[in-house]
């Protein structure tokens, strides 16, 4: 076991591990987080996803000694309780049925948004692809981000197209 | 309109709310002794400070026990006025997604007459809900809804009773909105429900011989009078889903709780014959290694040790002499060539072994035998997982003397006497809590993790932690079972189908019962067996065809071992429709092309020309769907396949309909396959779905759209291979899924009211949670050979066999 440091939403925390013990583990059981959740243990499905140096990380095959920089979880992304505009296009969607990858989905299409506010719907299809869903709530994860493309919101630009509703977009 | 959940009027975050209502219902229940669960929270103390500052957490005093399951001939048991005029109603159902909670919410409040804002419904924990029985064959509000409104009905007479005692005014004077009741001519004379009756019991008996058939005095309302019911209002476990502040079943953490993990056996059957403890017991945070039987499992104090424990622990294993089953390639000449399954010596109450008998309308001998022209056909359906998100997992904690499971079981009351029974408990000794947990289809009807974390705390007297590992999950889930359907299709000289014979052979035998104490695998893995396999079934057609001369048998078959076996059988949401309807849609198309016709009007000519009456409205229903479909797609008449298109990408689409219950769907694919890889995308997907009287519209139109792509994820990748020692699709890429790159650029759910009395004041509710699954892999099947004028009998249409069947047809360049 080890003393790591690590800065997790905001704030530092030093816990002791095993430096291989995969972040996910250190998230949940020593930070006790919970948007992160273990889906496959092998970086397959998303489940676990957290967002690390902009990147859309799988936390369940990331040692926890190899994170150097700010790690952002799904409880990272509302500060003050205020959503972010995908959390609010999820809501406004009716996105999830269980809802258990939706961590996956929403940290996933975050960073594909911080780095490309305007993605094509092919970007979109592609770099959503593997994070995956077992209630098949993809449609309306697909037409959530599109909801918040439209709208601009995700660079907090004013929404420019107020009549884009759900059925222009599906 | 839309509706959003908005937070009771305490201004508090909603699960500390619903803490504090629980608290409250504890409170009264007890006398203040003790506190109670909800849904993950549990806390000792009987103030409201308490409550809040507790927002830790669930269960760090579970209380003394016992756990009896309320009275479900008390209003009390169900619903709960708050000082604060605000209500709690308790359900014994669970919502693993589709918005039955909020649904439930939706009704009661109608017949309560209180704003759906000022309520909260608790599910499906078995210390605080009726035995509800929990989720299964899409039962929440098409059966459970009439009781729940009957009830909170009742308690709306009884408040209105009581309001006419303090107002002194006769109840036909009286008007209640939003639980507020005013005297008709003097608003000025008002009374609360909160002030009636907040923080006291009803103290009401209902009579009903069983939790369906309760009732009360007061009648329920009229469709026309529900402010509430039919209106599209936001789920109200969405926020917390997409906000980070659920807790889920595998968020529990309580003080002193270690982590377990299988050792599952490396071949299916093998017998145990040794443990090497001494390869383990250094590790860091060892704590036990545990075994009965061929059933092993480490414990460690952290999560990634108990995993690395149970990766590097040393076992060795003996293989059965012969093959428990046979390998996935060769599983339909098995099943093909099996002995049916016979029902136990003597009859009477036998698990279900299939039709064996078959179902004869007509003359079909003589129909074939005066034939235009006979069609024959064979379909394949492979075993097909559940493959949750995530493995099965429970925490149990056996303090005071009693086990409570927090578990995201559907079934949460079967699991509360099948873990009782396991451990030698009286059943009021365990309780469930409910809390969500990946995809609830049915492979927590027969769950596994929490009769693991049970036996293994009862052991060790310490909470435990059981989380099952991808491969472990998707090797060893339950999966639907294995069809192989013979069909056979006679045409007269005008092309009407005039004969019929279906014959479903389903590999079903001992499929699981709802964590029933001998079947859950810790149990088979102990030695643990009944005297007999638990029987299965195997499904006819659901049409409402009108074919003069029809023969149909429906048999169960086993595989050579049905103990101790990765490929269990279990419930997967609507078991055998998916693949029944693949057979008998995908026939019904090749009849229609063998009479040169375009397939939905083959379809409309069989439901129209119904003879007798239609006393449950299913062939107008079914033609209603078929119709709505069509119509939306834009279908336009022609005979099947069309000439293939020139380049790679061949378009086509396809229909199927079905049923499930009384619930009607019918489903259209657009699909462009691929003729240099064999790849099929489907392009579109249009479902219109008649389930009655739909409380919530926006939450069926998902769920149907979810229910419409699982579908497609059947039809185009999943199956279970195997060989003939062990499952060996055990990851996302061995068992592939559907992915957002698979997405249907359009994707129509249409809500149809195919009733012939469409405006009747009591339409009834029909389950709409499996339907929309049903007859997608034959409309995709279907969509397919229009594009291509390939036939697909065999599922999954994975793109190795679609360009193999392209080639041998001379489509694809060999």
């Amino acid at each position: 076991m080890s003393q790591i440091t690590l800065r997790v939403n905001g704030g530092s925390h030093t816990v002791d591990a095993e430096p291989t013990t995969p972040l996910l583990y250190i998230l949940r059981n020593d930070l006790g987080l919970q948007g992160p959740r273990f889906g496959c243990g092998l970086g397959q499905c998303g489940a676990c996803t957290v967002i690390v140096n902009g990147a859309a990380v799988r936390s369940c095959i990331t040692p926890v000694s190899s994170v150097r920089t700010e790690v952002t979880t799904l409880e990272g992304i509302s500060p003050n309780g205020k959503l972010h505009p995908l959390q609010q296009a999820w809501i406004e969607e009716q996105v999830p049925q269980c809802g258990f990858c939706q961590n996956g989905q929403i940290m996933t299409a975050k960073a594909m948004l911080d780095k490309n506010p305007h993605p094509t719907d092919a970007q979109i299809r592609e770099t959503m692809s593997s994070t995956l869903c077992r209630c098949f709530s993809h449609f309306r994860v697909q037409t959530a981000i599109k909801r918040v493309v439209v709208k601009g919101v995700a660079r907090g630009t004013e929404d420019a197209s107020p009549a884009a509703g759900r059925e222009g977009l599906a | 309109m839309n509706m959003a959940y908005s937070i009771p009027e305490t201004g508090l975050p909603k699960q500390i709310e619903e803490l504090l209502i629980t608290h409250r219902r504890g409170f009264l229940r007890t006398a203040g002794l003790l506190a109670v669960g909800i849904a993950g929270y549990a806390t000792a103390g009987a103030d409201e400070a308490d409550a809040q500052s507790a927002a830790a957490p669930y269960g760090t005093d579970p209380g003394p026990g016992p756990y009896p399951i309320p009275d479900f001939h008390q209003i009390d048991s169900w619903i709960v006025i708050h000082e604060n005029n605000t209500a709690t109603f308790y359900v014994g159902k669970t919502d693993p997604g589709q918005g039955t909670g909020t649904a439930f919410r939706q009704l009661m409040s109608d017949e309560l007459d209180i704003a759906f804002d000022k309520t909260a419904c608790i599910m499906g924990s078995t210390d605080i809900t009726v035995d509800q029985v929990g989720a299964g064959g899409s039962s929440a509000i098409e059966r459970d809804s009439l009781p729940m409104r009957r009830v909170a009905a009742e308690a709306r007479r009884v408040l209105l009773g009581m309001a006419s005692v303090r107002l002194a005014t006769p109840v036909d004077r009286l008007t209640v909105t939003d639980a507020v009741i005013t005297v008709g001519t003097d608003p000025s004379k008002r009374v609360t429900y909160g002030e009636l009756i907040g923080g006291k019991k009803f103290n009401v008996a209902l009579t009903g011989g069983n939790v369906n058939s309760i009732n009360g005095q007061a009648r329920i309302k009229q469709i026309p009078e529900l402010r509430y019911a039919g209106q599209s209002i936001q789920r109200d476990d969405i926020p917390a889903k997409v906000d980070g502040s659920l807790k889920w079943a595998v968020d529990v953490k309580l003080p002193g709780m270690v982590h377990a993990r299988n050792v599952k056996p490396p071949f299916a059957c093998a017998k145990l014959t040794g443990i090497d403890e001494s390869s383990v017991k250094n590790l860091p945070g060892f704590i036990r290694v545990m075994n009965k039987g061929n059933y092993v499992a480490v414990v460690c104090e952290r999560e990634e040790q108990a995993i690395a424990a149970a990766r590097v622990l040393k076992t060795s294993w003996e293989k059965p002499k012969t093959a428990p089953f046979p390998s996935s390639e060769d599983l339909f000449d098995y099943i093909r060539s099996a002995a049916v399954a016979a029902p136990p010596a003597g009859g009477g109450q036998g698990p279900a072994f299939g039709l064996s008998r078959p179902v004869v309308t007509g003359d079909p001998d003589a129909a074939f035998a005066s034939a235009a022209k006979i069609v024959e056909a064979e379909y394949w359906i492979p075993f097909q997982g559940h493959t949750a998100l995530a493995g099965a997992h429970a925490l149990a904690d056996p303090s005071n003397g009693q086990m409570t499971v927090y578990s995201n079981d559907m079934k949460t009351y079967g699991m509360r006497r099948g873990i009782a029974t396991f451990l030698g408990m009286p059943a009021d000794r365990v309780r469930v809590v409910y809390m969500q947990g990946p995809q609830g289809f049915g492979r927590t009807a027969a769950e596994d993790a929490a009769a693991e974390a049970a036996w293994i705390a009862q052991q060790l007297g310490r909470p435990v932690r059981m989380q099952w590992m991808r491969d472990e999950e998707t090797a060893w889930d339950t999966k639907a079972p294995a069809f192989l359907v013979k069909m056979r299709g006679a045409l007269d000289a005008d092309g009407r189908l005039i004969g019929y014979e279906y014959n479903a052979r389903a590999c079903d035998l001992n499929h699981l019962g709802y964590n029933d104490p001998q079947t859950t695998l810790i149990a088979q893995l102990m030695g643990t067996r009944s005297a007999r396999p638990g029987g299965g079934s195997a499904s006819m057609p659901s049409d409402s065809y009108s074919i003069p001369n029809r023969r149909m048998t429906a048999d169960v078959v086993g595989l050579p071992e049905v103990w101790e076996t990765p490929l269990r059988t279990g419930n997967l949401r609507d078991p055998n429709g998916p693949q029944a309807a693949f057979a008998s849609e995908s026939f019904i198309d090749e009849m229609a092309v063998a009479a040169k016709a375009d397939s939905v009007e083959f379809r409309m000519k069989m439901l129209t020309t119904g003879t007798g009456t239609d006393a449950g409205s299913r062939r107008a229903r079914s033609m209603a769907v078929l119709k709505a479909a069509a119509q939306t797609y834009g279908w336009d008449a022609r005979p099947s396949p069309k000439p293939l298109d020139a380049g790679n990408i061949l378009t086509g689409r396809g229909i199927a309909y079905s049923f499930r219950g009384e619930s009607m769907v019918a489903q259209i694919a657009e699909v462009e396959v691929n003729r240099q890889t064999g790849h099929v995308f489907a392009k579109r997907l249009v479902c219109a779905y008649d389930v009655g009287f739909v409380v919530n519209p926006e939450a069926v139109r998902r769920t149907a759209e979810c229910a419409t792509l699982h579908g497609l994820s059947r039809a185009l990748y999943e199956e279970v291979r195997f060989d003939t020692e062990k499952v060996t699709s055990r990851d996302w890429f061995s068992s592939p899924t559907l992915r957002h790159i698979d997405i249907p650029k359009k994707l129509e759910v249409l809500l149809v009211n195919g009733d012939p009395n469409p405006d009747r004041p009591d339409l009834p509710s029909y389950g709409a949670g499996e339907a929309a699954m049903k007859p997608m892999i034959a409309a995709i099947a279907n969509a397919i050979h229009d594009a291509t004028g390939v036939r697909l009998r065999r599922v999954p249409f994975r793109d190795d066999r679609v360009l193999a069947a392209l080639k041998a047809a001379r489509v694809s360049p060999s």
